[in-house]
Protein backbone atom coordinates (compact mmCIF):
# COMPACT_ATOMS: atom_id res chain seq x y z
CA UNK A 1 0.00 0.00 0.00
CA UNK A 2 2.65 2.27 0.90
CA UNK A 3 4.82 1.16 -2.15
CA UNK A 4 1.71 1.89 -4.28
CA UNK A 5 1.07 5.53 -2.76
CA UNK A 6 4.82 6.49 -3.33
CA UNK A 7 4.63 5.21 -7.03
CA UNK A 8 1.41 7.19 -7.26
CA UNK A 9 2.85 10.65 -6.51
CA UNK A 10 6.74 9.92 -7.94
CA UNK A 11 4.62 9.36 -11.12
CA UNK A 12 2.26 12.50 -10.89
CA UNK A 13 5.44 14.58 -10.21
CA UNK A 14 7.15 12.62 -12.91
CA UNK A 15 4.02 13.95 -15.27
CA UNK A 16 4.01 17.13 -13.80
CA UNK A 17 7.96 17.75 -15.03
CA UNK A 18 7.37 16.38 -18.39
CA UNK A 19 4.19 18.99 -18.75
CA UNK A 20 6.05 21.95 -17.14
CA UNK A 21 9.25 21.29 -18.97
CA UNK A 22 7.30 21.29 -22.20
CA UNK A 23 8.77 18.01 -22.70
CA UNK A 24 5.50 16.61 -24.04
CA UNK A 25 5.00 19.18 -26.74
CA UNK A 26 6.74 16.99 -29.41
CA UNK A 27 7.42 20.37 -30.88
CA UNK A 28 9.78 21.30 -28.40
CA UNK A 29 11.37 18.23 -28.46
CA UNK A 30 11.85 18.09 -32.43
CA UNK A 31 13.00 21.51 -31.99
CA UNK A 32 15.92 20.14 -29.61
CA UNK A 33 16.66 17.44 -31.63
CA UNK A 34 17.22 19.79 -34.87
CA UNK A 35 20.56 20.50 -34.18
CA UNK A 36 21.70 22.01 -37.46
CA UNK A 37 18.28 24.63 -37.34
CA UNK A 38 16.92 26.77 -34.92
CA UNK A 39 18.31 24.79 -31.96
CA UNK A 40 16.08 24.64 -28.77
CA UNK A 41 18.69 23.27 -25.93
CA UNK A 42 15.51 23.32 -23.60
CA UNK A 43 15.69 19.87 -23.32
CA UNK A 44 18.79 19.48 -22.45
CA UNK A 45 18.56 21.66 -19.28
CA UNK A 46 15.84 19.45 -18.29
CA UNK A 47 18.26 16.36 -18.47
CA UNK A 48 21.02 18.23 -16.45
CA UNK A 49 18.70 19.21 -13.78
CA UNK A 50 16.99 15.86 -13.63
CA UNK A 51 20.18 14.25 -13.40
CA UNK A 52 21.43 16.10 -10.74
CA UNK A 53 18.49 15.67 -8.57
CA UNK A 54 18.70 11.94 -9.13
CA UNK A 55 22.35 12.05 -8.59
CA UNK A 56 21.33 12.95 -5.43
CA UNK A 57 18.51 10.34 -4.38
CA UNK A 58 21.15 7.84 -5.42
CA UNK A 59 23.83 9.31 -2.84
CA UNK A 60 20.92 9.03 -0.39
CA UNK A 61 20.05 5.76 -1.57
CA UNK A 62 23.72 4.52 -0.99
CA UNK A 63 23.89 6.01 2.18
CA UNK A 64 20.94 3.95 3.47
CA UNK A 65 21.85 0.92 1.42
CA UNK A 66 18.83 0.51 -0.21
CA UNK A 67 20.36 -0.84 -3.39
CA UNK A 68 17.44 -0.55 -5.96
CA UNK A 69 15.32 -4.31 -5.93
CA UNK A 70 15.49 -3.93 -10.10
CA UNK A 71 19.40 -3.27 -9.79
CA UNK A 72 19.79 -3.14 -14.05
CA UNK A 73 22.40 -5.65 -14.47
CA UNK A 74 26.04 -4.82 -14.96
CA UNK A 75 26.70 -6.26 -18.85
CA UNK A 76 28.70 -4.96 -21.22
CA UNK A 77 28.22 -2.30 -24.06
CA UNK A 78 26.67 -4.84 -26.55
CA UNK A 79 24.54 -5.18 -29.98
CA UNK A 80 21.28 -4.62 -28.46
CA UNK A 81 21.71 -1.86 -26.28
CA UNK A 82 23.11 0.13 -29.30
CA UNK A 83 21.05 -1.04 -32.20
CA UNK A 84 18.16 -0.52 -30.14
CA UNK A 85 18.87 2.98 -28.81
CA UNK A 86 19.46 3.73 -32.57
CA UNK A 87 15.87 2.31 -33.41
CA UNK A 88 14.56 4.42 -30.53
CA UNK A 89 16.27 7.28 -31.45
CA UNK A 90 14.93 7.56 -35.13
CA UNK A 91 11.35 6.78 -33.48
CA UNK A 92 11.80 9.63 -31.43
CA UNK A 93 13.45 11.73 -34.21
CA UNK A 94 9.78 11.10 -36.74
CA UNK A 95 7.57 11.61 -33.95
CA UNK A 96 9.06 13.90 -31.22
CA UNK A 97 8.18 11.27 -27.98
CA UNK A 98 9.77 9.17 -25.74
CA UNK A 99 7.83 6.88 -23.66
CA UNK A 100 7.09 9.22 -21.21
CA UNK A 101 5.99 12.49 -22.94
CA UNK A 102 3.93 10.05 -25.32
CA UNK A 103 2.35 8.67 -21.69
CA UNK A 104 1.62 11.76 -19.83
CA UNK A 105 0.01 12.84 -23.33
CA UNK A 106 -2.53 10.57 -22.90
CA UNK A 107 -3.50 13.09 -20.37
CA UNK A 108 -3.67 16.51 -22.09
CA UNK A 109 -6.64 15.76 -25.39
CA UNK A 110 -3.56 15.94 -27.68
CA UNK A 111 -5.13 13.17 -30.44
CA UNK A 112 -1.28 12.36 -31.73
CA UNK A 113 -0.86 11.15 -28.22
CA UNK A 114 -2.82 7.70 -28.51
CA UNK A 115 -1.87 6.86 -31.61
CA UNK A 116 2.31 7.01 -30.56
CA UNK A 117 1.00 4.38 -27.49
CA UNK A 118 -0.86 2.39 -29.59
CA UNK A 119 2.36 1.76 -31.63
CA UNK A 120 4.96 2.11 -28.56
CA UNK A 121 2.95 -1.02 -26.51
CA UNK A 122 3.51 -2.92 -29.72
CA UNK A 123 6.62 -2.10 -30.32
CA UNK A 124 7.43 -2.79 -26.63
CA UNK A 125 5.41 -6.18 -26.76
CA UNK A 126 7.99 -6.97 -29.53
CA UNK A 127 10.43 -6.22 -27.97
CA UNK A 128 9.89 -8.10 -24.90
CA UNK A 129 9.38 -11.27 -27.38
CA UNK A 130 12.65 -10.77 -28.73
CA UNK A 131 13.90 -10.83 -25.68
CA UNK A 132 12.07 -14.44 -24.37
CA UNK B 1 24.20 25.90 -35.03
CA UNK B 2 22.11 28.80 -34.07
CA UNK B 3 20.26 28.96 -30.94
CA UNK B 4 16.81 29.76 -31.29
CA UNK B 5 16.08 32.07 -27.86
CA UNK B 6 12.61 32.48 -28.55
CA UNK B 7 11.31 29.38 -28.30
CA UNK B 8 14.15 28.14 -25.49
CA UNK B 9 12.64 28.23 -22.03
CA UNK B 10 15.44 27.44 -19.42
CA UNK B 11 13.49 27.77 -16.37
CA UNK B 12 10.56 25.90 -17.33
CA UNK B 13 13.33 23.13 -18.21
CA UNK B 14 15.14 23.35 -14.86
CA UNK B 15 11.98 23.14 -12.72
CA UNK B 16 10.55 20.97 -14.82
CA UNK B 17 13.64 18.56 -14.87
CA UNK B 18 13.73 19.04 -11.21
CA UNK B 19 10.31 17.43 -10.58
CA UNK B 20 11.30 14.68 -12.52
CA UNK B 21 14.47 14.26 -10.54
CA UNK B 22 12.53 14.66 -7.49
CA UNK B 23 9.50 11.61 -8.39
CA UNK B 24 12.89 9.30 -9.61
CA UNK B 25 14.64 10.05 -6.03
CA UNK B 26 11.06 8.93 -4.63
CA UNK B 27 10.10 5.62 -6.16
CA UNK B 28 14.26 4.50 -5.50
CA UNK B 29 14.27 5.78 -1.76
CA UNK B 30 10.61 4.50 -1.47
CA UNK B 31 10.37 1.53 -3.42
CA UNK B 32 13.72 1.10 -4.51
CA UNK B 33 12.66 1.43 -7.93
CA UNK B 34 14.16 2.37 -11.06
CA UNK B 35 12.23 5.56 -12.61
CA UNK B 36 12.36 4.09 -16.21
CA UNK B 37 9.32 4.48 -18.45
CA UNK B 38 10.43 2.02 -21.18
CA UNK B 39 10.84 -0.61 -18.32
CA UNK B 40 7.70 0.40 -16.32
CA UNK B 41 5.68 -0.13 -19.30
CA UNK B 42 7.30 -2.96 -20.81
CA UNK B 43 6.89 -5.00 -17.28
CA UNK B 44 3.02 -4.19 -17.31
CA UNK B 45 2.49 -5.75 -20.57
CA UNK B 46 4.01 -9.30 -19.36
CA UNK B 47 2.30 -11.38 -16.56
CA UNK B 48 4.94 -11.06 -14.27
CA UNK B 49 5.67 -7.28 -14.22
CA UNK B 50 1.74 -6.68 -13.75
CA UNK B 51 2.02 -5.02 -10.32
CA UNK B 52 0.52 -2.52 -8.66
CA UNK B 53 2.99 -0.17 -8.19
CA UNK B 54 3.57 0.38 -11.76
CA UNK B 55 0.15 0.82 -12.68
CA UNK B 56 -0.24 3.37 -9.92
CA UNK B 57 2.83 4.99 -11.48
CA UNK B 58 0.98 5.31 -15.21
CA UNK B 59 -1.64 6.84 -13.68
CA UNK B 60 -0.20 9.53 -11.69
CA UNK B 61 1.84 10.08 -15.16
CA UNK B 62 -0.97 10.59 -17.14
CA UNK B 63 -3.33 12.21 -14.52
CA UNK B 64 -0.95 14.98 -13.90
CA UNK B 65 -1.68 16.71 -17.45
CA UNK B 66 -5.01 16.06 -16.43
CA UNK B 67 -5.16 17.51 -13.00
CA UNK B 68 -2.55 20.45 -13.85
CA UNK B 69 -3.30 21.86 -17.38
CA UNK B 70 -6.25 24.00 -16.51
CA UNK B 71 -3.99 25.41 -14.07
CA UNK B 72 -1.27 26.87 -16.49
CA UNK B 73 -0.98 29.78 -18.15
CA UNK B 74 -2.25 29.65 -21.85
CA UNK B 75 0.90 30.76 -23.19
CA UNK B 76 3.75 28.54 -22.18
CA UNK B 77 6.23 25.58 -23.62
CA UNK B 78 3.49 22.65 -22.38
CA UNK B 79 1.04 23.97 -24.90
CA UNK B 80 1.19 21.95 -28.29
CA UNK B 81 -0.04 24.03 -30.60
CA UNK B 82 -2.68 22.83 -33.36
CA UNK B 83 -0.77 23.24 -36.59
CA UNK B 84 1.75 20.95 -35.07
CA UNK B 85 -1.31 17.89 -35.32
CA UNK B 86 -2.13 18.84 -38.60
CA UNK B 87 1.39 17.58 -39.49
CA UNK B 88 1.26 14.47 -37.64
CA UNK B 89 -0.20 11.61 -39.97
CA UNK B 90 -1.09 8.12 -38.39
CA UNK B 91 0.71 5.87 -40.04
CA UNK B 92 4.53 8.31 -38.82
CA UNK B 93 2.95 8.29 -35.52
CA UNK B 94 2.24 4.37 -35.46
CA UNK B 95 5.66 3.45 -36.88
CA UNK B 96 7.76 5.85 -34.96
CA UNK B 97 5.89 4.93 -31.96
CA UNK B 98 6.44 1.34 -32.44
CA UNK B 99 10.43 1.71 -33.02
CA UNK B 100 10.39 4.08 -29.52
CA UNK B 101 8.85 0.77 -27.77
CA UNK B 102 10.86 -1.99 -29.99
CA UNK B 103 14.15 0.09 -29.03
CA UNK B 104 13.76 1.06 -25.61
CA UNK B 105 13.09 -2.57 -24.83
CA UNK B 106 16.07 -3.99 -27.31
CA UNK B 107 18.59 -1.44 -25.52
CA UNK B 108 16.80 -1.42 -21.66
CA UNK B 109 15.61 1.77 -21.04
CA UNK B 110 14.87 5.15 -23.05
CA UNK B 111 15.24 8.72 -21.69
CA UNK B 112 14.16 7.97 -18.41
CA UNK B 113 15.72 4.79 -17.28
CA UNK B 114 19.11 5.25 -19.07
CA UNK B 115 19.35 8.98 -19.76
CA UNK B 116 18.36 10.62 -16.06
CA UNK B 117 18.30 7.15 -13.71
CA UNK B 118 21.62 5.66 -15.31
CA UNK B 119 23.76 8.54 -15.94
CA UNK B 120 22.99 9.66 -12.72
CA UNK B 121 24.65 6.50 -11.35
CA UNK B 122 27.35 6.88 -13.84
CA UNK B 123 26.36 3.70 -15.93
CA UNK B 124 28.88 3.11 -18.81
CA UNK B 125 25.75 1.17 -20.86
CA UNK B 126 23.63 4.28 -20.01
CA UNK B 127 26.10 6.77 -21.16
CA UNK B 128 26.58 4.78 -24.40
CA UNK B 129 22.43 4.52 -24.42
CA UNK B 130 22.13 8.17 -24.61
CA UNK B 131 24.86 9.05 -27.08
CA UNK B 132 23.24 6.46 -29.73
CA UNK B 133 19.94 7.58 -29.39
CA UNK B 134 20.80 11.36 -29.22
CA UNK B 135 22.55 10.81 -32.22
CA UNK B 136 20.08 9.14 -34.10
CA UNK B 137 17.68 11.44 -33.36
CA UNK B 138 20.02 14.21 -34.49
CA UNK B 139 20.53 12.66 -37.59
CA UNK B 140 16.71 11.44 -38.24
CA UNK B 141 15.70 15.01 -37.77
CA UNK B 142 18.33 16.31 -40.29
CA UNK B 143 17.72 13.89 -42.85
CA UNK B 144 13.96 14.38 -42.55
CA UNK B 145 14.25 18.18 -42.78
CA UNK B 146 16.57 17.97 -46.15
CA UNK B 147 14.04 15.56 -47.55
CA UNK B 148 10.42 16.96 -46.64
CA UNK B 149 11.57 19.84 -44.18
CA UNK B 150 10.58 19.56 -40.37
CA UNK B 151 9.09 16.59 -39.12
CA UNK B 152 6.65 18.55 -37.10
Amino acid sequence: MKSTLAALIAGLLFGAGLLLSGMVNPAKVIGFLDIAGAWDPSLALVMVSAILVSWMGVQLALRRATAPAEDPPQRAIDRPLLLGSALFGIGWGITGFCPGPAVAALGMGFWPAPVVVIGLLVGLWAGNRLSV
Amino acid sequence: MDIAWSVFTPWHSLAGGLLIGLAATILLLANGQIAGISGILGNLLQRSGLQGWRVAFVAGLVLAPLLLLPLLPAIGPFRPSVPVAEHMDILRLLAGGFLVGLGTRMANGCTSGHGVCGLARFSQRSLAAVLTFMLAGFATVYIWRETWGLPL
